[in-house]
């Protein structure tokens, strides 16, 4: 048993953090908020690094790696609010990955950047529902998944898909269609007739979403199982936490240092037990949802049973402690930290909008309980 | 990064595995219909069975060879603990005396008191406890005011309180840390003693909690003579002899807080046989962020364990599984409750005594307030909480605490 990082990987993240730091990206998020300014394509950045590669086998150009090295980007990406397309792009590399005659053109494209994808989210079955469903645009109801009829070899998709991260711009769509009922992996060339993908302009500007519409769309059909369907929503999970607590560490870190300087009545206010505790509970959730990432990142091959358990337990921990954090870095720098021109709102932002996509935080703590349950009644 | 067993690790594994099948049926029963109900009983089973697993190597895992331990490192020792967990058999009764004290002796002991009292620990023959608390000396551990004075033969005389004191009714010997020097601050007059318990003015005094059981004693010390080689680590050095206890008991805490029963799936369980609160969205919502955090502590516990592999030290940080384990469990009794009903409190419930248990919990090993302190002064570098006792002689605080009020 070993849970520490090997050389490669701390190589990996600290090379990611090199990369991100030669831009300003929050500063960035703020122009972007106020429309000022594009956010910066970092798309060229993460083809430089060879991150869009990183879950897609050497063979087909990639390099091979698995979840816990991709989490560990992402974690890097989350820390400076970084709006780099992997946590659309790699669950969909991920399936193409997993089917057996995916074309292996595509795969070195996406492996190398040169094509970006765009993960279709579709949640699995549950120990309550059998269906696949999706986020809604709107309310709690969640839509069927879309549907695919055959048609010369090939298939036509059609449905309604919500806030899907790092569509806009994206060249292939992956995800999951039911083909006569059943759960069908696809994959569609985003310029394709009867696709249109609309940009959302989100509450938090790092993030990219697209509302995407098929409408008898032509799909190309991926021999992929239902679990490696199911596991691109898991993993998706998985990235979506490890974001969020990178930005749990920078929100942290800045309330930290700030409570060590500034003084009230003759005290640093981090000689408070009131800011003490606050502070010490972020910690707390911070390394709650670190023990989780491993668990995510192991298991994934390591014990696919527990994916699901880990990847959601994960993204509930994480989410929550991003708010929390947030939160937190806004109070422990009192009026200063409610204003524009703080970093924090921009956490803020980026905590209210993760913990509701990807079927939100409550949907992966609600996953939790299922799974547990589940196995409750299996034993 | 990986959480298989390496090959060496396998085998080890089943080793334990198979010693533990071939000799289960030697362990003490303690629960079920064939469970032993006397206490003296218990504790004389419990012995021989901490005995047995000792001379097995399933004891002191981590201790040196040359006091009877098998030199190896924390992981095996969980290996072990998991293997004695999963075979649903007792592990070894002074978990305490094993897990903190005897390490500590083998820290800071003098060679005859190792050759002396280490064995006999190790084997269940001598169970020991911790005499540190004292009623006002819980989270401000260094505020001990059990006092030993020194004779002019070079012999301690000692005169206090101690309490939560686990295993004191039937330990031999005790750790105790005391006063011994009023006169300099607070941090700087202690010394560690080693105390016989059946020695003349030792009494031990149940402590009945929340439960209705005494899980813990009082215990008193009315003019005890103690020899000078009852002093472990040097005069005045009680606060670093202490400080190497508690470090054990983080460690023992990260290597067994799952011992506690306090895991997710048992608490799923719970909720899972019941129709109708494992379909209602709020039981699940509750259940998903209870167990998400317990689950998470499973995980911090075994990056612990490769900080110690690594030959590091694991930091206060540990403690905040701790306040995890502990709110996480208050959390699933009382959730438990709101679907059982209450029957959940009758006293033959699976959860009656853990959802008495845990408000004392909170507090043991330190509050979570002082926790909270330790974690965000060491862990995140936060200015301490100005104090009104540093470079105070002992003698003097008393004093001046009255002045502040």
């Amino acid at each position: 048993m070993n849970l520490a990082l090997s050389d490669e990987q701390v190589f990996l993240r600290e090379a990611a953090r090199g990369a991100l730091s030669r831009f300003k990206t929050l500063e960035a998020a703020r122009e972007a908020l106020d429309g000022n300014a594009p956010l910066p394509d970092l798309w060229p950045t993460a083809c430089e690094a060879g991150w869009p590669g990183l879950l897609i086998d050497e063979s087909t150009g990639g390099a091979g790696l698995d979840a816990f090295d991709a989490m560990l980007v992402l974690g890097e990406c989350g820390r400076v609010l970084a709006g780099v397309a992997l946590l659309g792009h790699l669950p969909a590399t991920a399936i193409l990955n997993d089917s057996s005659g995916a074309p292996k053109d595509l795969l070195e494209e996406l492996a190398t950047g040169a094509k970006r994808a765009a993960y279709l989210p579709v949640s699995p079955p549950s120990d309550v529902s059998e269906a696949w469903t999706l986020d809604p645009a709107h309310g709690l109801a969640r839509p069927s998944a879309p549907t695919a009829v055959r048609e010369d070899g090939q298939a036509r998709v059609s449905g309604r898909l919500s806030f899907v991260p790092d569509a806009p711009g994206a060249a292939v769509l992956v995800g999951v269609a039911l083909l006569d009922g059943k759960p069908t992996g696809v994959a569609l060339d985003a310029s394709a007739p009867g696709i249109s993908v609309e940009t959302v302009q989100g509450y938090d500007a790092t993030r990219s979403l697209g509302h995407i519409s098929l409408e008898n769309a032509p799909a190309t059909v991926l021999d992929a199982s239902p679990e490696s369907l199911a596991g691109a929503w898991y993993l998706a999970q998985a990235l979506i936490a490890a974001e969020s607590l990178g930005s749990v560490e920078t929100a942290l870190d800045v309330s930290v240092a700030y409570a060590k300087e500034r003084h009230t009545f003759g005290r640093a206010i981090g000689s408070y037990q009131a800011v003490k505790h606050s502070l010490t509970e972020v910690l707390r959730q911070l390394e709650n949802g670190r023990s989780l990432l491993y668990y995510a990142g192991w298991s994934r091959t390591g014990k696919p049973d527990e994916f699901p358990l880990a990847a959601s337990a994960a993204r509930s921990v994480a989410g929550r402690a991003l708010d929390q954090a947030a939160r937190t870095m806004i109070s422990v720098h009192g009026g200063i930290g409610a204003t524009w021109e703080h970093d924090a709102p921009l956490y803020f932002r980026r905590a209210q909008l993760s913990r509701r996509l990807l079927g939100g935080t409550a949907g992966a703590t609600d996953r939790v309980a299922g799974e547990l349950i589940a196995q409750a009644s299996a034993a | 990064m990986d959480l298989d067993d390496t090959p060496e690790q396998a085998a080890y594994r089943a080793q334990v595995r198979t010693w533990l099948a071939e000799h289960k049926s030697q362990a003490p029963v303690l629960t079920g219909p064939e469970a032993l109900k006397n206490e003296d009983e218990i504790v004389t089973a419990r012995r021989a069975w901490q005995g047995k697993l000792a001379e097995a190597g399933l004891a002191g895992v981590t201790w040196p060879k040359e006091y009877g331990g098998q030199g190896l490192g924390p992981i095996e020792q969980l290996i072990c603990n998991q293997e004695i967990g999963q075979a649903k058999v007792p592990g070894i009764l002074d978990a305490i005396g094993v897990g903190m004290l005897g390490p500590t002796l083998i820290a800071h002991g003098a060679e005859e008191q190792k050759a002396r009292h280490l064995g006999p620990m190790l084997h269940g023959d001598e169970v020991w406890c911790q005499l540190f608390s004292e009623p006002a000396a819980g989270s401000d551990l260094a505020a001990v005011q059990a006092r030993a004075r020194l004779q002019d033969d070079g012999s301690w005389r000692l005169t206090g309180q101690k309490v939560w004191t686990t295993n004191a009714q039937f330990a031999s010997y005790g750790l105790l840390l005391a006063r011994t020097d009023a006169d300099v601050p607070k941090h700087k007059g202690m010394t560690m003693f080693i105390v016989p318990m059946d020695a003349a003015g030792v009494t031990v005094r149940g402590l009945r909690q929340i439960s209705g059981e005494a899980e813990f004693n009082e215990v008193f010390f009315d003019d005890v003579a103690l020899d000078a080689d009852a002093v472990v680590g040097g005069v005045g050095n009680g606060w670093g002899t202490a400080l190497t206890t508690l470090m054990f008991e983080r460690v023992t805490i990260g290597l067994g807080g799952e011992g506690l029963g306090y895991n997710s799936a048992r608490f799923a369980k719970a909720i899972a046989d019941d129709e109708h609160a494992r379909r209602d969205p709020e039981v699940r919502h509750q259940l998903g962020e209870i167990a998400s955090e317990l689950l998470a502590v499973r995980f911090t516990g075994y990056r612990t364990l490769t900080a110690l592999q690594k030959g590091q030290i694991p930091g206060p940080e540990a403690g905040l599984a701790k306040v995890t384990i502990v709110n996480g469990a208050i959390k699933a009794g009382d959730l438990i409750t709101d679907v059982v009903g209450p029957d959940a409190l009758a006293q033959d419930s699976e959860w009656a005594y853990m959802i008495s248990f845990l408000p004392g919990l909170k507090s043991a090993g330190g509050t979570e307030e002082i926790l909270r302190n330790t974690i965000g002064e060491r862990v995140l570098g936060l200015p301490p909480e100005p104090r009104l006792d540093k470079g105070i002689p002992f003698s003097e605080l008393r004093s001046k605490e009255g002045a502040a009020a």
